[in-house]
């Protein structure tokens, strides 16, 4: 009953938490925005219907946080409407002792799962790139609808 | 329609990235080793570093400091009285430094020619999330963890922990009323990043600094 009195005279307070909680991904949505309005911009007839994203367990990304903020990101831009895939990609590591380049469990410990030593020796997982982009282009034939609209 | 995929393989913080290496390249070739302190609000950074650049001008090395802040330039004048250089960044809400309001408060600084200078510390904002996403430049990043936060930091935030460089402990000092577990603490930072050179201080007391300035001293000769 509490919690549902406290919604009822907040009413924003779970969008205010999550706009606060995501600044972080609110700027790298901003800088995937700028980059991939720069790269489409070799494609003047396309629109950019995904963003592939490749991002590393130790990125300290939230997804959810991410999307959220990719929609406040692509707002109002040519890239509004554009879906945001993110793989996100495990921690890999190498065993100076035993030689091993091996997926960790989780980010709690820098420990080859083969042998049990302790590495600082990072193959993957600090990864924060666009990996590809998906376009949609009218056929060079056809007469272009984008800009009939216009 | 006609669907097309282009690969990208691109940085997200490429552009950060590039002005970070183009900044690295002005610090190494100038002769001044640059560290990037970061924490949590509240950790000692500006502490830590007003005992550090006193003891280093004592020692007779030129430091200077750039400051990180949302609002306010408190901390520039707390480090100010030093004696070193030092100015403030302020963000205005922005959650972490970057290598362009880097290298925008480098110029005109007048007080500061990177060549005539052995330190510079750049203290970024009080934030344990993003600022490990941002290359500033720096030779050294340094993560700060007080006897007071709470053992298992190390473990919340591994995502900056990994990335440092050096790790330092403050506040030793009232480790105990805190019931601060050193132990704990060494071993947790030391799973998230193996290997990496840690410092136990108090910058009210002074323990632990003079093995810091000597790892300073060690660092900032030419390899």
């Amino acid at each position: 009953m509490r919690t549902s009195a406290t919604s009822q005279s907040y009413p924003r307070r779970s969008i205010l938490q999550k706009e606060t909680r995501s600044v972080h991904e609110l700027s790298i949505a901003a800088s995937i925005v700028e980059s991939v309005t720069e790269s489409a911009a070799a494609y003047p007839r396309a629109r950019v219907k995904e963003v592939r994203l490749r991002v590393g367990a130790l990125a300290s990304i939230v997804e959810d946080s991410l999307q959220f903020c990719w929609g406040l990101a692509t707002e109002g831009s040519p890239l509004a409407g554009a879906a945001l895939v993110i793989h996100m990609l495990p921690v890999i590591v190498h065993c100076d002792a035993c030689g091993a380049e091996t997926e960790i469990a989780g980010v709690q410990s820098f420990r080859c799962p083969k042998c049990g030593e302790l590495t600082a020796d990072l193959r993957q997982g600090r990864e924060l790139e666009i990996e590809s982009i998906e376009l949609e282009e009218p056929d060079p034939a056809s007469p272009d609808p984008v800009e009939e609209r216009v | 329609m006609t669907t097309r995929i282009v690969e990208l393989r691109r940085g997200i913080l490429k552009k950060n990235d590039e002005l970070a290496a183009g900044l690295r390249g002005r610090f190494t070739s100038a002769g001044v080793l640059v560290l990037n302190l970061v924490s949590s609000p509240g950790t000692g950074k500006t502490a830590f570093l007003e005992r550090t650049l006193r003891e280093l001008r004592a020692r007779g090395a030129q430091a200077a400091a750039l400051v990180g802040d949302l609002e306010t330039d408190n901390d520039a004048r707390r480090l100010a009285a030093s004696g070193a250089p030092v100015r403030q960044i302020n963000t205005h809400g922005i959650c972490h430094l970057d290598a362009e309001m880097i290298g925008k408060h480098l110029e005109g600084w007048e007080q500061v020619s990177l060549a005539g200078l052995d330190y510079l510390f750049i203290e970024n904002v009080g934030n344990l999330v993003c600022p490990s996403s941002y290359d500033l430049g720096e030779r050294i990043r340094v993560v700060l963890l007080s006897v007071t936060e709470g053992e298992d930091k190390p473990l919340k935030y591994p995502g900056l922990f990994n990335s440092a460089d050096a790790a330092v402990i403050t506040k030793i000092d009232i480790a105990g009323p805190c019931g601060f577990d050193r132990e704990l603490a060494l071993h947790n930072i030391n799973e998230i990043r193996p290997g990496i050179r840690i410092f136990e201080t108090s910058a009210k007391s002074g323990a632990g600094i003079d093995d810091w300035l000597d790892y300073l001293a060690a660092q900032a000769k030419p390899s």
